[in-house]
Order: C-alpha cells, then sequence, then structure tokens
C-alpha cells in the first residue's frame, strides 16, 4: 500500500519535533451489501475507503491526524499535524528500522468476494425470501441482507514494527415479521466469519430462513415475560453476549486504568463460579472477531482472562501495556483509519464444562430458558448490565414451555459471575456481533455452553 | 461549499439518457479532545470527505460511496452504482426528488467563530471541565473521561432531475463522566452541554449534571418488583420520543413494520398529546433547511390530540403511497442512500413543572437513565424493556435512589398511559427534544 521507504521518512516527521512514539496505520477497505426487502431486491451498494491515521505519542498525550491521501506529501502533512497535536517539545532526529511482523493469517480464504457475481449473492436473498414467505400465511414481511468486507491494512512505528493484514469478511441476516391476533413478532438468524463466499458451504440461507421465520411464528402465542428474579438457563451459542457485557469491557485495561471498571485491582482473586474459564481469543479459525494482527500492528493472541473463576488478566493494547510495562495482547483495535485505537475484545467465549444440556433444564423446576439473545449493553463502573431475550420460553417443572415476548435481562456483572451454577458440555459460537465503544464499532464473536445463572431479573411485565 | 455543489451538479450532469442520478456529496473538520487527570490524554484533528451516488435506470437503484473526492473516483463510484442498479428489482415507485415549490425556512446553524477558536483553549475547556467536576463534590472519586469536541459539516446534493442544494453547519460540545463513590460502592453520571458556537457551551452546567447525577445514585439499591407510575425526566422522554418517530415512518408503514400502520385518525393517545416533528424550529438541534434529497424540510404533526394524523415520507415512500414526500429523507453520512427519519420531535409542552408533576403523582419512579434500548425495544410489535437508574419518591418528595432494575410496558400503551405532559421543554443533542412525562401503569423488574 505505502512504500517502506515512504513509512520510514514519515514516521522520521512525526518525531522530528520530538516524541515518544509515531505510527501510521494505513487501511484500504471495500464494502459491498445487498438488501432484499418487501419482495425486491432493494438495494445493491458498494464502498470504498482508503486512507491512514498517524499517531504521536509525546509522554502521556497523543497526537492523531488521518487523511485520506497516501502519497508521500499527505502523510507528511497528516504527521506534522498529528505532531503538533501531540505538542511534542525537544527537537531531535530519528531513524527508524522496520521489521516485519509476522502472523498467521486468521484462514486462507478460498473465494473472495469480490471475485464472486453480484447476480449470485442476489439469487441467495431471493431464495432465503421464497423459503421464509413458505413457512406460513402469517409471515408477511421479510427481509435480507448480503454483505462483505475486504480490508487490508499496514502498520508501521516508531519501534520498528512494520505489520499487515487482508481481513475478508462476510455475513448474511434475515428478519421476518409475523402477524397475528395479539398483534406483530419479529424473529431473526444472522451469521459471519472470516472467509468469503464459502460461508455458504457452511451455512444454508434456507435453513436460516427457516429458522427465522419459526422464531417470529412462535412468538406468535408468546406470553408477557416474568417480572422479577428468577433461574435463568441459556442456549449453547445464544447468550455468549452475557459474558461480553457483564465482564468482558470491564476487563479493558483502558477502563480498569480509570477506574472505570469493577474488576480494577482483583487479578488473582476469585471473581466467577469456579466454573467459569474465558478466554478471549483473536487467533479463533475463521470466527468472526478473528483477526492476523490487530491495528496496532501486534499478532493476535488467545488470552485466558478467568481460571476456574480466578481473574488471571486484563485485555490490553500497546498504550496501557506501556504504561504498565508489559507486552500487549493483541486487543488494540479501531474501526477505521480515521479513529484512534483502544482496547477492544475479538472472540470472547467461555470454556464449555460437563453437564448434559438437557439435564440442566430437566434439574430447573421453575424459570426461564434463553434461546437467542439480542444486543446488550454494560456500565463497567457499577458493573450493572443489561441483555435483550429475543427467543426464549419458560421452563415449567423441568420442561421447556410457553414462548415469551421479548424483554431484556438485567443483572450485576459480579453477581451473575458468581451466580453460575451449572456448565453444560455443548459449547458453540454465536452470531456475528458488532461491539460499539466510545462511538467506534469493531466485530466481534461469542459462545458459550449451556448455563444457568442461579437468579437473574427478567425484565417483563407479567406479574 | 460551492466546491462541493459544483462536484455534486457535474456528477448529476453525468446521467444518461433514460437515467436519473443524485450525488451526495459532504466534507466535514471536526476536533476532539479527550483529557485524563489534569493532562490531555488525546487531541485528533480529522477532515475527511466523500460522496455518495445514487443511480435510477429502467426502474432499479443502486447506490455507491467512496471517502474521497478525487475526480477518478468519483467517477468510479458513478460506474460502481450504474452496475448495481442492474442487479436490483424494478420498482416503478422508484425516482429521485423534484423540486416542489417549497421554499427552504433559511436557518442559522453555522457560526464562523468556531474556525477562530484556538486549539489551546478547547484544550482549556476540556480541562476546566474535568477539574469542575472533581471540585464538585468530595464524593466524586474519578472522572473516566472529560472532552471537547467540535465539528463543521458541509454538505450539498444534486440531482439529474433538478435538485441542487446544500447545507452546513457548526456543533461544539463538552462532556464528562464522572465517577462517585468510595470502595465498593460506585454510581456514574454524564453530563453534556452542546451548542453551535464555543461561546454556546456552559462547562459549569455539564459539570453540575455530571456530579448530581453521579452522586444522588449513592446508596442506590435494586428495587422490589411492582407496577408504578414512571416520571421520565427530559433526556429520557427525548429516548422514548426518538423510538416513537422511528414507528412513524412512512416506509415501514408500507412494508408492514409499523405497530401504527392503518392507526390514522385514530385515538392512539391521550387528548392532551401533540408530537410535532419541526425541522424549521431554528433552536431544533436537528434544525435543517434541506432534508438528505434536497427538499426544504417543514413542520410535520405526527399525533394531535392524541390523534394520529399520519407519517413521514421521503421522495420514494411517498410515491409508494401516493402523496409527497414530507422532506423527512435522512441518511447516515454520504455512506448510505436517504431513508425515512424525523429530525427534530417534540411533544408539546403542558402546564405542570415538574415538581408539581411529582406532587400530583405523589408515588413513583423518577427515571434518570436508561440502557438497553436497542436489545429491549422492539419497535415492530412494540414490545419496551429497558434497564434504568433513578429516584423513588414518596408524597411528591425525591425518596432513596434505585438501581439494577427493568421498566417495561408496550410503546402502544405507554402513549395512553400518559397521565402528565411537563412545561419543561430541553433542547437535547438528539432527533427529540425533552420534557418531563409521567407514564402510568408500567412494570419494575427488581428483586
Amino acid at each position: 500500500m505505502i512504500d517502506e521507504g515512504v513509512l520510514q521518512r514519515v514516521l522520521g516527521d512525526a518525531l522530528r519535533t520530538g516524541g515518544d512514539f509515531a505510527e501510521i496505520f494505513a487501511e484500504d477497505r471495500r464494502n459491498s451489501l445487498a438488501r432484499l426487502d418487501d419482495g425486491r431486491i432493494e438495494e445493491l451498494m458498494s464502498g470504498r475507503e482508503r486512507g491512514a491515521g498517524i499517531r504521536v505519542v509525546v509522554g502521556e498525550t497523543t497526537g492523531f491526524a488521518h487523511t485520506a491521501d497516501l502519497s508521500e506529501p499527505g502523510l507528511r502533512a497528516a504527521a506534522e499535524a498529528a505532531a503538533a497535536a501531540a505538542r511534542g517539545g525537544g527537537a531531535g532526529v530519528r531513524t527508524i528500522d522496520l521489521t516485519r511482523v509476522t502472523a498467521p493469517a486468521p484462514k486462507a480464504v478460498t473465494v473472495l468476494p469480490e471475485s464472486v457475481p453480484k447476480a449470485s449473492k442476489v439469487e441467495l436473498l431471493r431464495r432465503a425470501d421464497e423459503v421464509a414467505r413458505s413457512a406460513g400465511g402469517a409471515i408477511r414481511q421479510v427481509s435480507a441482507v448480503y454483505a462483505d468486507g475486504r480490508r487490508q491494512i499496514l502498520v508501521a512505528n516508531s519501534d520498528g514494527v512494520l505489520a499487515s493484514d487482508d481481513q475478508v469478511k462476510t455475513r448474511f441476516s434475515i428478519s421476518c415479521v409475523a402477524v397475528g391476533d395479539a398483534g406483530m413478532q419479529t424473529g431473526r438468524e444472522s451469521v459471519g466469519a472470516t472467509v468469503g463466499w464459502e460461508l455458504f458451504d457452511r451455512y444454508d440461507v434456507e435453513e436460516l430462513a427457516r429458522l427465522a421465520a419459526s422464531r417470529a411464528l412462535r412468538k406468535l402465542s408468546a406470553r408477557p415475560a416474568p417480572s422479577g428474579a428468577v433461574p435463568v438457563v441459556i442456549k449453547s451459542g445464544g447468550g455468549g453476549v452475557l459474558f461480553h457485557e457483564a465482564c468482558g469491557h470491564g476487563l479493558e485495561a483502558d477502563l480498569v486504568g480509570r477506574d472505570a471498571s469493577v474488576f480494577r485491582g482483583r487479578r488473582g482473586e476469585q471473581v466467577a463460579s469456579p466454573l467459569v474459564t474465558l478466554v478471549d481469543d483473536g487467533t479463533m479459525g475463521s470466527e468472526w472477531g478473528a483477526i492476523g494482527i490487530d491495528d496496532e500492528g501486534h499478532r493476535a493472541g488467545r488470552n485466558v482472562l478467568i481460571q476456574d473463576g480466578v481473574l488471571t488478566d486484563y485485555m490490553w493494547d500497546w498504550m496501557r501495556a506501556r504504561k504498565e510495562g508489559r507486552d500487549s495482547t493483541g486487543n488494540g483495535r479501531r474501526q477505521s483509519y480515521q479513529h484512534l485505537p483502544m482496547v477492544r475484545m475479538t472472540n470472547t467465549y467461555l470454556l464449555a464444562g460437563t453437564e448434559d444440556p438437557e439435564e440442566i433444564v430437566r434439574q430447573t423446576p421453575h424459570g426461564v430458558y434463553v434461546a437467542q439473545l439480542g444486543g446488550g449493553q454494560v456500565n463497567t463502573a457499577t458493573g450493572d448490565f443489561v441483555f435483550g431475550m429475543t427467543e426464549a420460553y419458560l421452563i415449567a417443572d423441568g420442561h421447556i414451555s410457553e414462548p415469551l415476548r421479548d424483554a431484556n435481562l438485567i443483572g450485576s456483572g459480579p453477581e451473575v459471575l458468581r451466580n453460575i451454577d451449572v456448565v453444560g458440555n455443548d459449547f458453540n459460537m454465536g452470531s456475528p456481533g458488532t461491539c460499539g465503544k466510545d462511538g467506534q464499532g469493531v466485530p466481534v464473536g461469542d459462545g458459550q455452553p449451556t448455563l444457568r445463572v442461579r437468579s437473574l431479573t427478567v425484565g417483563g411485565t407479567a406479574a | 461549499m460551492t466546491d462541493l455543489v459544483d462536484i455534486a451538479t457535474r456528477v448529476a450532469g453525468w446521467a444518461r439518457p433514460g437515467e436519473e442520478v443524485e450525488a451526495y456529496v459532504a466534507r466535514g473538520k471536526s476536533t476532539e479532545v479527550k483529557v485524563f487527570e489534569g493532562g490531555v490524554e488525546s487531541l485528533s484533528v480529522a477532515e475527511s470527505a466523500g460522496v455518495g451516488i445514487r443511480v435510477i435506470a429502467g426502474s432499479r437503484q443502486g447506490f455507491a460511496y467512496a471517502g474521497s473526492l478525487d475526480p477518478d473516483v468519483v467517477a468510479e463510484t458513478l460506474a460502481e452504482a450504474r452496475d448495481n442498479a442492474g442487479f436490483a428489482t424494478v420498482d416503478e415507485h422508484l425516482g429521485l426528488a423534484s423540486p416542489d415549490g417549497v421554499q427552504p425556512v433559511e436557518l442559522d446553524l453555522w457560526r464562523d467563530e468556531l474556525a477562530l477558536f484556538p486549539t489551546d483553549q478547547k484544550i482549556d475547556a476540556a480541562l476546566e471541565l474535568e477539574r469542575l467536576v472533581r471540585a464538585g463534590d468530595p464524593r466524586i472519586r474519578q472522572v473516566e473521561s472529560a472532552y471537547w469536541g467540535d465539528s463543521a459539516s458541509q454538505s450539498a446534493v444534486a440531482t439529474s432531475t433538478g435538485i441542487v442544494g446544500s447545507s452546513r453547519r457548526t456543533t461544539c460540545y463538552v462532556s464528562a463522566y464522572a465517577i462517585a463513590g468510595e470502595g465498593t460502592e460506585t454510581q456514574t453520571g454524564a453530563g453534556y452541554s452542546v451548542g453551535r458556537a464555543p461561546s454556546d457551551v456552559s462547562l459549569a452546567e455539564a459539570a453540575a449534571d455530571a456530579v448530581d447525577r453521579a452522586t444522588r445514585l449513592l446508596g442506590a439499591r435494586k428495587p422490589a418488583s411492582g407496577r408504578v407510575t414512571v416520571v421520565l425526566e427530559p433526556r429520557i422522554t427525548a429516548t422514548l420520543l426518538a423510538i416513537l418517530a422511528g414507528t412513524l415512518d412512512g416506509e415501514a408503514v408500507l412494508k408492514g413494520r409499523s405497530l401504527f400502520a392503518s392507526r390514522v385518525g385514530e385515538a392512539v393517545s391521550v387528548p392532551g398529546l401533540i408530537l410535532v416533528d419541526d425541522p424549521t424550529d431554528p433552536e431544533a438541534y436537528g434544525a435543517a433547511r434541506i432534508d438528505a434529497e434536497g427538499l426544504a424540510c417543514r413542520r410535520n404533526v405526527l399525533i394531535d390530540g392524541g390523534v394520529l394524523q399520519g407519517f413521514l415520507y421521503n421522495t420514494y415512500a411517498g410515491r409508494r403511497a401516493g402523496r409527497s414526500s414530507t422532506g423527512s429523507a435522512v441518511r447516515a453520512g454520504f455512506k448510505s442512500g436517504p431513508g425515512v427519519g424525523a429530525r427534530a420531535v417534540a411533544v408539546q409542552p403542558g402546564e405542570s413543572s415538574p415538581a408539581e408533576i411529582m406532587a400530583t403523582v405523589g408515588e413513583g419512579l423518577l427515571v434518570q437513565s436508561v440502557s438497553g434500548i436497542h436489545s429491549g425495544v422492539n419497535p415492530v410489535s412494540g414490545d419496551f424493556s429497558v434497564g434504568a437508574e433513578g429516584m423513588l419518591f414518596r408524597g411528591g418528595e425525591l425518596a432513596e435512589p434505585v438501581r439494577e432494575f427493568t421498566i417495561a410496558s408496550t410503546i402502544q400503551r405507554m402513549l395512553l398511559d400518559v397521565v402528565a405532559i411537563g412545561n419543561d421543554l430541553e433542547r437535547l443533542p438528539s432527533s427529540a427534544a425533552g420534557l418531563t412525562l409521567a407514564i402510568a401503569d408500567v412494570s419494575m423488574s427488581g428483586v
């Protein structure tokens, strides 16, 4: 993307007026999307963005500027703006030797989406629409989205790091609206991975369409969710967002460093039930949150955050790790070249336990069974978090019974982690997610086996 | 800005016979200062520009965008949009906006003084805000972040059907996130102040808000479950109104996704409720002279006397519904085509002050923050369930703080259960304005 000599000169420029660290992050991104709605291929969209973000660090201050101009003069102008922003004192000249970081690619992409005819992508949506509508007359509306993105990144910094990555992601989602006597209901299903068009060797869109339609149809007879604290069983692969919100964000070193996490100062302590071993893993095959390198040029890692209930480590980016005199864990990520990196999750998941998942339900006389969770939100400083259930059932006498209407669940992260009292042997990854933090969205994955939380507040309206 | 209009007009002029072309060109400049513990943590200066191009040919539509105004890139983007159109379904209602004779209301949304405001003073403002929060109360343990931010954005839209329009605005904001409490007890509160020019921003107000919100929740407990009357603070009402406006999107109605479809002329709320989307109100944060398709923004009454009056439309949705656009096309920058949305929705203020409302209600819950809007509100079914924090009140007086619970109802019921509308209209950095609103019979789920 940019010649090595240019990178060296621009980094030199960035540090000419002093400064401890300079970095160039260049990105060339192409996106394409096809949307079907209301029985029509409504929109095909394609986008291209390229540019570079340059940061200069002086002491504790970071200066940042970005440019869409990747020529040497364009980069030098951005470098000067970033240096001025960091207000570096003490002029000096530094020469930088770049050494390439080698990182295994997440997994070779078999079929680049850009090589697939648009007609094939459109055809996929048409098939899904047809199958969803054939699920029953109550299905009144269907929308489906196919999207792919290719993100080529290059990172060079004054520590001598030179690294690049080619991240290809493909996703598909479908949403159905069903109409019944009690109004409308929705059902959704989505899949995505760090792969190309071969995503559809792994997933059958017709099957996904049937799943989404059946979700909406079943909810037509749903009753209001309970209101109050009950035992909650979460189906394998349906609720990894629980960990993302309950403790994932609270284990990000930048929030910990700002005293904005309930997990601050708790390394080595028992913070969760001994059944909990939680991992964040950017190297995880072709999962949605997989990366070769993070957006600071560090190799992705597999990091154990909680081992048998004991907090082992936080997630780190370059900035926070430098402060602590340790290595980054490869969690420095950013939405685009227009953003500064910060600590972000990749694929976050709970390791499997030993219990038979069906037995977990049988051993729960009364409660709620959550088959699919939507998004969530957490206040890391207080630990309070919410997450929404989009497919859930009552558990009565140890059996899954009536479907429930959508509602949020609310809990305190540390308390919920302690209240996990059974973990199943049936691990699955969940749907692709976009995690938002400080206005930046990045792709993340999550996963978990079937598990039970002894008590969790369900925010429904039933007495 | 004339160069943006030139680019947009030039692209629109490249339309081939039988083809309609729309170009939306945008450029923005922004600064963000983030401070922590008395020092500047980061200072970002950013300039970005891009183009989004829509092509309609043979009643099919394609769209493409690029984050550059380089002539070659713009030409490639048009070619890509043209190619995309070939794969879409024929839809006779597709068509770009064309001049409809409605003159835009001229609004003064741009302040030259922003460009003259030195970076040093932005840094000083952020540092001063952090100091004010810290000094605001001994129980403030940390200021997680304090920000200064500003932006100057300009855009132009032109079509081969005769639309040429442009708009520009400046925005300044400060925000602080306070952490209060000691030991295991922690509460947080966010405060902000927004304006069009640096002089509009009040550091004292933002700081006091953050401090008050964080400290008054200290000692909060999880409440017992039950049914309560909730009194929503203006911020929360604005959040609710933004969701409500989303269900009044004419396109969602046409596609069978609005819970208010076929209810025009019916009472959907109490007689005292008037809901208007008025981007021509210069005081509204979302004020705009033209919409995302270049048509003049206009005042649209959505609910009057509790009776649903109609929906919002862009050109496409209007054509499909057999009516004209309400000037309600919106887009998320140059990377998307025009959808439908409200910009400046507000409930007409009532007679009572917040204190009078609490006195009348007597016993209930004052809601000061909500969470999980995206995960807990289903705008199609109307199910509404969100995490909340606030203060219980009795005899009209604030009592103990509560946290870690949800409030739930349905959007339909909440509109019918409105028991009081405050007189305290508050302009917020949102597509909706706030005021105090009391809603009866809401489920509170706690212990």
